[in-house]
């Protein structure tokens, strides 16, 4: 198959065409606008729906209703919209409705800018509404990553009955790529068993979250932690690289992971044992591979694009086992490679780098 | 007796669930509920209709209509309810919403929703409180009405003053049909129930955006007996709110019996900016006043 030159956000929005998005409905907000752009051309010719919703409160409420009518949907936004959908997402994960989000992470907190930043990580990961929920996180480190994610996402949504969220920065978002398009999914036409299409020939379904008796609410919660179990056995992704003679593991997800291979590969270029541990799945965290490589690597280097965020849930994976240091640049500030194999040569002993190597540390 | 003359002239429609309400005593949701059953009975609908409930005391409409029901965030039911209708035109999509819900925290997806002239039909229940939450004042809370939130009554320039819903949808261009009615008494009701049946035919004809607001009581919350309440709704609600036609878009009298061409029509014709519900003020019992 030839490779094509993609945008990240359009590249997002031909492989949510092509894996059966049959229903969008956004907002402006940069840096993911061109999704919204792209799937406003695209939609309509495929005699699908496409709307721009007044505000993300409605976009993410017009996803629900799409999805609750058993259509594939899907919105976008960035970090102060997606702030916005927290409401519409608790009420979609208390309601078992499968849908996907795309958030394309900018600098915050409040209106920031509209540079990449991995600032939504707790919100993200954690569950940004109310509640007792976790939607499935898949980070992209690659334009290609961040179409084959979306591709994907719809078909994980369904199965578990989940929100899945598709977690990228404006790096992804705005840079360009080669990408291996997939092919044209047929969007399958079922009734899935809870869909809202009408009672005929059948009793009447209600899409609902509301539980007044407490013991009621606690085992639809305890359905959720079911589901979420078995997502967490069953979807954990994760990338390594050289990490099997590793005296250092750098732990980054998304674009700071592609800042940090550049690092580790100079740090590699002078003799230091340096690997890279990336989860792609931000939720469920990848927590049981990250402790065991930390039985054998003794310091660890997180680096993400926030104040240290996603450090918290890697040192509950490490524990004791090893040390763990940080690494983070804020507010849209894309560090250098140069500044993260700063923080490897000083996280390390001087003894296992090659002083005398040609390629400069900026310090 | 001769049973062979008897015929049943009054029965459960068919699209409400033969199960008690929650409704309390004298509230006029149960009359509504009715309403819209009657007219998904009457239009054969039933069974290709999926409702939107609201927060508030109508959250638990899904219970009682026999049809697919989701149940939306507070104030969010147009928007919710838009995505259904886009991904099933060819299904009757209808929202059922109170005050609080759709003249408060929901005020832009109702107009966003009327103005993209968005194929659903809301039937908007205003009894000028909140009901669900014990009483407090609502957008709709008439001037010098008691609540537990305007507890000496709701003074227009500190709370400003109530939103006439139907008059402001009635401006934007995208509505097909918008108009006011009451449930006080057997006329109202029987006027109301045929403004429901016109704005589902409205969307049966993909003609656009249709709302029927009906003026309601709240016994408990108004602190008033149910008879009490019907006499408020009559004498305080209506002259603020006044009864009548909105926008009725080219082509909806003719595929409506409510067309005067075809029965009389009473004379109730908006007066928009009218009253400034005289009454209150006045020693009635109550919240109004007492």
């Amino acid at each position: 198959m030839t490779k094509e030159l993609w945008k990240g956000n359009e590249a997002i929005a031909e492989a949510a065409v092509r894996g059966g998005l049959e229903a969008y409905f956004g907002y402006p907000i940069t840096p993911q606008t061109e999704l919204l752009e792209y799937l406003a051309k695209r939609m309509p010719g495929l005699k699908r729906v496409f709307l721009q919703a007044e505000s993300e409160l409605a976009a993410i409420n017009m996803v629900y209703g799409a999805a609750a009518g058993g259509a594939r949907a899907m919105t976008s936004s960035s970090s102060p919209g997606f702030s916005l959908m927290q409401e519409g997402l608790s009420y979609i994960a208390a309601s078992n409705v499968p849908c996907v989000l795309v958030d394309m992470m900018r600098g915050g907190p409040g209106l920031g800018n509209i540079l990449p930043t991995q600032g939504d990580y707790f919100q993200l990961t954690k569950g940004g509404g109310h509640g007792d929920y976790h939607p499935l996180v898949l980070a992209p480190a690659s334009v290609q990553e961040a179409a084959d994610l979306t591709y994907g996402a719809f078909e994980l949504a369904e199965r578990y009955r989940t929100i899945v969220i598709i977690a990228a920065d404006g790096n992804i978002g705005q840079m360009m790529e080669p990408v291996d398009m997939p092919p044209m999914r047929a969007i399958p036409r079922r009734d899935r068993g809870w869909e809202l299409s009408g009672a005929r020939n059948r009793p009447r379904r209600i899409i609902s979250s509301l539980y007044l008796q407490g013991e009621e609410l606690e085992r639809l919660n305890q359905r959720l932690q079911a589901t979420m179990a078995e997502i967490e056995t069953r979807e954990v992704r994760y990338a390594e690289s050289q990490t099997a003679d590793a005296d250092l593991l750098v732990v980054a997800f998304g674009s700071a992971a592609r800042i940090a291979q550049s690092a580790i590969k100079d740090a590699r270029a002078r003799g230091a044992k340096v690997g890279l541990f990336r989860p792609i799945t931000l939720w469920p965290f990848p927590t049981d591979r990250l402790r065991a490589l930390a039985q054998t690597i003794k310091q660890v280097l997180v680096v993400e694009l926030n104040a240290g965020q996603m450090v918290q849930d890697v040192r509950l994976a490490v524990g004791a086992a090893a040390s763990v240091e940080f690494f983070g640049r804020m507010g849209g500030v894309v560090p250098m490679p140069d500044e993260v194999l700063a923080r490897i040569v000083s996280a390390m002993p001087s003894a296992s780098f090659d002083r005398d190597h040609p390629w400069a540390i900026a310090r | 007796m001769n049973t062979d003359t008897l015929q049943v002239v009054y029965e459960r429609p068919a699209a409400l669930l033969p199960v008690v309400t929650h409704y309390c005593p004298g509230c006029t949701h149960g009359v509504v509920h009715r309403l819209v059953a009657e007219v998904l009975d009457e239009l054969g609908i039933r069974d290709i209709t999926i409702g939107v409930a609201s927060v508030g005391c109508s959250v638990f409409a899904y219970n009682y209509f026999d049809c697919d029901f989701a149940q939306a965030p507070h104030g969010r039911a147009p928007a919710m309810a838009t995505g259904v209708k886009r991904v099933h035109p060819d299904r009757i999509v209808f929202t059922y919403q109170g005050d609080g819900d759709l003249a408060a925290i929901g005020t832009a997806e109702i107009v966003h929703a009327a103005t993209r002239g968005e194929n659903i039909t809301v039937i908007f229940v205003n009894n000028g409180v909140y009901g669900m939450t014990g009483g407090q004042m609502a957008p709709t809370t008439l001037p010098g009405m008691r609540t537990t939130s305007s507890p000496s009554g709701r003074d227009v320039g500190t709370m400003g003053y109530p939103v006439r819903m139907s008059e402001l949808l009635s401006q934007l261009d995208g509505p097909a049909y918008i108009v006011r009615r009451a449930v006080h008494e057997p006329g109202h009701i029987h006027r109301a129930r045929r403004a429901i049946k016109t704005a589902f035919q409205v969307q049966q004809h993909a003609m656009g955006f249709s709302m029927v607001e009906l003026l309601s009581t709240c016994p408990v919350n108004w602190n008033l007996t149910p008879s009490e309440s019907l006499k408020v709704v009559e004498e305080q609600m209506i002259p603020y709110f006044p009864l009548g036609d909105f926008k009725v878009a080219a082509g909806v009298k003719e595929l409506s019996d409510e067309h005067p061409s075809r029965q009389a029509q009473p004379a109730e014709t908006a007066v928009i900016g009218k009253a400034r519900s005289p009454i209150f003020g006045k020693a009635t019992a109550g919240v109004f006043g007492r």
